[in-house]
Formats: C-alpha cells, sequence, structure tokens
C-alpha cells in the first residue's frame, strides 16, 4: 500500500499524522472494480443509504419519545400532531425500515444468484449475515416502541420464543421481560437496545466493507478480474452508478412516505397497547413473514423455534453446502432454475406468514417450508456434483472483445 | 537482578512451574472476577424488587353464573374463573389420559369441579385465548381456542390440538369463602 503523493500541504501535513487520505484514496479512486458490475450492485451501497436515514431520523425521534408504558402511545401521538415536521421524520423511519429491508433483501438475492458467497467471500458473507440478524431484533425492538396493539403482541409472541428452551426457558423470559409480562421495564430496555443496535451494525458494516475491500467485489460473471483491464477505478465511475441508484431509490421511497405512508403498516398498531385483550390476528411486520410461516409450519413450540433459527443459521454454511465451482447462476443452467423456484418459495412462505394458521394455509405452509430446506441442505449439495455448467469466458474483458470483433 | 531469576535462561523446570502456577492462578482470579463483574449487569435485567412484591387478587364468583366466566388480572395477567355446567365438568373428567398432550387428570387442576381457575395465557406463545364470551370460538374440545397458531384447550383448560406443550397453568388460589377466591 504506497501513498499517493498529496499536493495539497495541509492534506499531506495530516495525512502523514494519520493516513485518512490514503485510506479514502484507496477505498476509491486507486480501488479497483471490475467493469462489468450491473444494477443489482447498487444494493449494497442503497442499503448503507438506508441504515443512515434510519439514524438520522432516530436520533431526533428520540428527542420527543417517551419511553414509559403510560406515555409512548401519546408521544408517538404528539410527534405526528404537534412536532414541526415530526409526521415526516416519523414515516421516514417508519417506510425507511422497509426499504432497509427490501434493499437487504435485493442485496442478498444477489449473492444468492451470483455465488457471491463463495471463497474467498465467506466472511464477508457471514458478515453480512450478522448485519442481517442485528437489523431483525432492531426493526422488532423498535416496533414496540410505539406501544399499540401490534406493538404488544408482537413483542409478547416473539419473547416467549425462548420460553421453548428447555429447562431455563422460562428463566430466560422473566429475565427478557424484567417482569411477569410484557410492561414498562421491557418497553424500557427495549428503547435502550433499539438505540444501540443501529451502531452495532454501523460497526458490522465497517468490517463488512473491509472485508469486501480485501477479497474485492465479484461480479455478474463471477470470474475474478486477471488484471487492469479487467477493472476501473470505484470513484468516479462507481460512486455515479451508485448516487444514480440513490435518486431512484429517493424517488420510490418519498412516493411511499408522502402518498402511502402506512402501506406497510397495521391499522392495529394505532389502537393503545392492552394487555387483557389479544387482536383477532396478529402478524408481524412483513420482513418476517416467511419466518414466521416456518416458525407456524412445525406443530411442535421447540420444533419451530428450532426451525425459525435454523432457516437463518443454514446460511451461514451456504458456502460449503454449494459445491459448485462455478459462481455465477448466469453459467449454471439447472441451479438457475432451483434459484428463482426458490425466490418463489420465499415470497410464498411470506404471502403464509401473513395468514391465518388454519385450513389449507397450514399444509401450505409445511410444503413451502420443506422446500425452504430441501433447497438448501439437499439441491445445492447435489447440483454442484451433478450439474454441467457452461463454458466460463477467459476473463471479463473477453466476451465484450469477441463482440466487437 | 530479579529480572535474571524471572527471565532464567537455562530454565529450571521448578522456577518454571511456578511461574505457570502463577499464570494460571492470577488467570482463574481474573476470569472469575470478571464473571463476577458481569453478574451485576445481567441480573439488574430480572424483576426489581417492586415488581417481584407479590401481589394477590379477590374474586367473588357468586355473580358468575353457571356456564358463564369472567377475566381478572392477577400481576398483569389475565387469569379466567370459569363456572362450568355439568356438560363441562363430565367431558373434562371423561377424557381418556392417554389422548392428552400433558396428561393430568381434571380433578387435579380444580378445587371445586364447578369453579374452573386458569392463568389465561396461551403456553405457546403467550396469547390470550379465546372462549371466555359466549361468542367466542371456543376450538374442537369446548374450551379454549388461541387464535395466534391455533392451539384448542378442552373443558378442564388442558391442551388437545395445536402447537401449545403444555396445559393452561392453573395458578395458587384459596377459597375464602364458598363464593370467594383470592389469587396468589
Ligand atoms: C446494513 C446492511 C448492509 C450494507 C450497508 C451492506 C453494504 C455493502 C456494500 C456497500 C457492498 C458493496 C456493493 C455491492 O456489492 O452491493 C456489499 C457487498 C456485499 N455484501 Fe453487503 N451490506 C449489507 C448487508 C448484507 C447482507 C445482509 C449480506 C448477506 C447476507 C451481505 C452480503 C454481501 C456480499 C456477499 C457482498 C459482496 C458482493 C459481491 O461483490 O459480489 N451484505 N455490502
Ligand atoms: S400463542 Fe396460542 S397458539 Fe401460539
Amino acid at each position: 500500500m504506497s501513498a499517493p503523493a498529496f499536493n495539497n500541504k495541509i492534506i499531506k501535513w495530516i495525512d502523514e499524522r494519520i493516513p485518512l487520505f490514503t485510506v479514502l484514496e484507496h477505498s476509491t479512486s486507486s480501488y479497483p472494480t471490475p467493469k462489468n458490475l450491473n444494477y443489482w450492485w447498487n444494493f449494497g451501497s442503497l442499503a448503507l443509504f438506508a441504515l443512515v436515514i434510519m439514524i438520522m431520523t432516530g436520533i431526533v425521534l428520540a428527542m420527543n419519545y417517551t419511553g414509559h408504558t403510560s406515555m409512548a402511545f401519546d408521544s408517538v401521538e404528539r410527534i405526528m400532531r404537534d412536532v414541526n415536521y415530526g409526521w415526516l421524520l416519523r414515516y421516514l423511519h417508519m417506510n425507511g425500515a422497509s426499504f432497509f429491508f427490501i434493499c437487504v433483501y435485493v442485496h442478498i438475492f444477489r449473492g444468492l444468484y451470483y455465488g457471491s458467497y463463495k471463497a474467498p467471500r465467506e466472511i464477508l458473507w457471514w458478515l453480512g449475515l450478522l448485519i442481517y440478524l442485528a437489523m431483525m431484533a432492531t426493526a422488532f425492538m423498535g416496533y414496540v416502541l410505539p406501544w399499540g396493539q401490534m406493538s404488544f403482541w408482537g413483542a409478547t409472541v416473539i419473547t416467549n420464543l425462548f420460553s421453548a428452551v428447555p429447562v431455563v426457558g422460562n428463566f430466560i423470559v422473566t429475565w427478557l421481560w424484567g417482569g411477569f409480562a410484557v410492561d414498562n421495564p421491557t418497553l424500557n430496555r427495549f428503547f435502550s437496545l433499539h438505540y444501540l443496535l443501529p451502531f452495532v451494525i454501523f460497526a458490522l458494516v465497517f468490517l463488512h466493507l473491509v472485508a469486501l475491500h480485501t477479497s474485492k467485489s465479484s461480479n455478474p460473471l463471477g470470474i475474478e478480474p486477471k488484471g487492469p483491464q479487467d477493472t476501473i477505478p470505484f470513484h468516479p465511475y462507481y460512486t455515479i452508478k451508485d448516487l444514480y441508484g440513490v435518486g431512484v431509490f429517493l424517488l420510490v421511497f418519498m412516493g411511499f412516505v408522502f402518498y402511502a405512508p402506512n402501506f406497510f403498516g397495521e391499522p392495529d398498531n394505532y389502537i393503545p397497547a392492552n394487555p387483557m385483550v389479544t387482536p383477532p390476528h396478529i402478524v408481524p411486520e412483513w420482513y418476517y413473514l416467511p419466518f414466521y410461516a416456518i416458525l407456524r409450519a412445525i406443530p411442535d413450540k421447540l420444533g419451530g423455534v428450532i426451525a425459525m433459527f435454523g432457516a437463518i443459521l443454514v446460511l451461514f454454511a451456504l458456502p460449503w453446502l454449494d459445491s459448485s465451482k462455478v459462481k455465477s447462476g448466469r453459467f449454471r443452467p439447472v441451479f438457475k432454475w432451483f434459484f428463482w423456484l426458490f425466490l418463489a418459495d420465499c415470497f410464498l412462505l411470506g404471502w403464509i406468514g401473513g395468514k391465518p394458521a388454519e385450513g389449507n394455509y397450514i399444509p401450505i405452509g409445511q410444503a413451502a417450508t420443506f422446500w425452504y430446506f430441501f433447497h438448501l441442505l439437499v439441491v445445492l449439495p447435489l447440483l454442484g456434483r451433478l450439474e454441467k455448467p457452461l463454458a466460463l469466458p477467459a476473463s471479463i474483458s473477453a466476451p465484450v472483445l469477441k463482440e466487437k470483433a | 537482578m530479579a529480572h535474571s531469576t524471572t527471565a532464567a535462561p537455562s530454565g529450571s523446570s521448578q522456577g518454571e512451574s511456578r511461574r505457570d502456577f502463577l499464570l494460571i492462578a492470577t488467570s482463574a482470579v481474573g476470569a472469575v472476577g470478571t464473571a463476577l463483574a458481569v453478574w451485576p449487569f445481567v441480573h439488574s435485567m430480572n424483576p426489581a424488587a417492586d415488581t417481584l412484591a407479590l401481589s394477590t387478587t379477590e374474586v367473588d364468583l357468586s355473580k358468575v353464573a353457571e356456564g358463564m366466566a369472567i377475566t381478572v388480572t392477577w400481576q398483569g395477567k389475565p387469569v379466567f374463573v370459569r363456572h362450568r355446567t355439568a356438560d363441562e365438568i363430565k367431558m373434562a373428567e371423561e377424557a381418556p389420559l392417554s389422548d392428552l398432550r400433558e396428561p393430568t387428570p381434571d380433578k387435579d387442576r380444580v378445587q371445586k369441579p364447578e369453579w374452573l381457575i386458569l392463568v389465561g395465557i396461551c403456553t405457546h406463545l403467550g396469547c390470550i385465548p379465546m372462549g371466555q364470551k359466549a361468542s367466542d370460538p371456543r376450538g374442537d374440545f369446548g374450551g379454549w381456542f388461541c387464535p395466534c397458531h391455533g392451539s384448542h384447550y378442552d373443558t378442564s383448560g388442558r391442551i388437545r390440538k395445536g402447537p401449545a406443550p403444555l396445559n393452561l397453568v392453573v395458578p395458587k388460589y384459596t377459597f375464602l369463602t364458598d363464593s370467594q377466591i383470592r389469587i396468589g
């Protein structure tokens, strides 16, 4: 890592004492990025953009929010009605969470299709999954804060998951609650943790990027760059492409914020929490629905909880479950179809997760759960052995040059 | 020089084992100390003294006619008080134990057969089962039905179908008079 020569005296003076500008230059202008990245590669930077929105709006909301069961609901209504631009800040934060998850889901499925989790990017993948887990915890606790009916009952159902742990389950749940039911101590600690976790996510994103800049970005062809002819500097080429993505993102995002701010929400959460009345149909936020469906597919409490957490944990083993040497789905004629089937299965699970646990929804949910695990644990390992991939191009530039010739 | 004894290059095995001992002992004390220091942080999240202070709830049964049920609050939790009909008692008593997930005879769950007292929290994931109101669905076994994930309880509050693993809990209670109980 040779230090670039800086002309500006002040920059030089600072950089000799703390190499901020050297690091910046290495990760932008002189950071070699494959020149064939498509738009699916925009969603990492979009996720980061969403995280920044969440932290910024969250900090100002916290200035007007009260973390007490007797005041929480009203303090949120006050933000909506009386605080200057409070409605905007809250709607940005509410919809921001959904868009954060949309970006990360696209980002993850990008990785699944193009085999981004394969060597040498296994740790990069793990860090991504840790970010995803931390996001789920953060969003869950955030949803409790307005103290509406869904806040309360969502919190009750999810914290009760831990009572499935043999022997110590009930102690864990009491410990999580700080009492014998979800109550003020629970709300208080959730507020504390909801403030903390986004900064943990920020630290994880930093590590995610350190890992990325070590293994470098993969690309739609899934072959590593063979030399400078296959790469372009990140700045200005991808900074501008990422910024273009931010523009499109903002267009859609602000459309929802202004014209359909409660599209992703549940009307029941505008009813203050009532510990004596369970709403007839408890649904978690949309981004948890596939896992909720898996939880309910297993007619056994502990089994359901294990399957639900297992659904995320198996993803950590993905780099070894998918034994194919070829990264990109583009060159895997059979895998490609199973990928789309898996994506459809995840949507199916999401749909089932939002339906009541009755009638035909139960067997459909069970079949979809079966397929989720079957795909990851059986189909992928077998495909790696049986499938005959297409021939890979000699280099990133080769196919383009051939077309021209 | 102290230095030469600690760094003794020729190293008598005696000196080495003494240093090993010191290292292990120091690490052990350090580890225990750290664990002890963590405990206050962990335990601060357990229920505080005021939360723990036991409260009791008294219920007047005279207003609950046969076939009716009321819900009272005890320690922030709903408690079901159901005045069972003869039919319901018969169903509860005649259910074969081999059909039950948590086999407990009905007589061990009541003090007086007509009064069934239960903590109204589904043992699956904590929703409040339906069946208290006459218009509520009561599930396939005439007791309670939890809408959250579809658990069915019988007229003794025992789990019969669905994901819940255990029977509805019977809280500690005493009959103060024939028509009054104290829960807790
Ligand atoms: C807060 C959430 C996240 C942020 C801010 C973030 C950020 C980024 C950025 C900026 C990139 C480079 C641009 C790109 O390739 O899209 C990247 C790459 C990557 N991320 Fe994430 N990420 C997040 C979550 C995740 C999650 C949840 C996963 C997987 C479970 C993941 C897996 C990956 C992988 C495998 C790469 C390398 C992709 C490649 O170059 O082929 N990330 N991330
Ligand atoms: S909480 Fe009652 S069935 Fe799940």
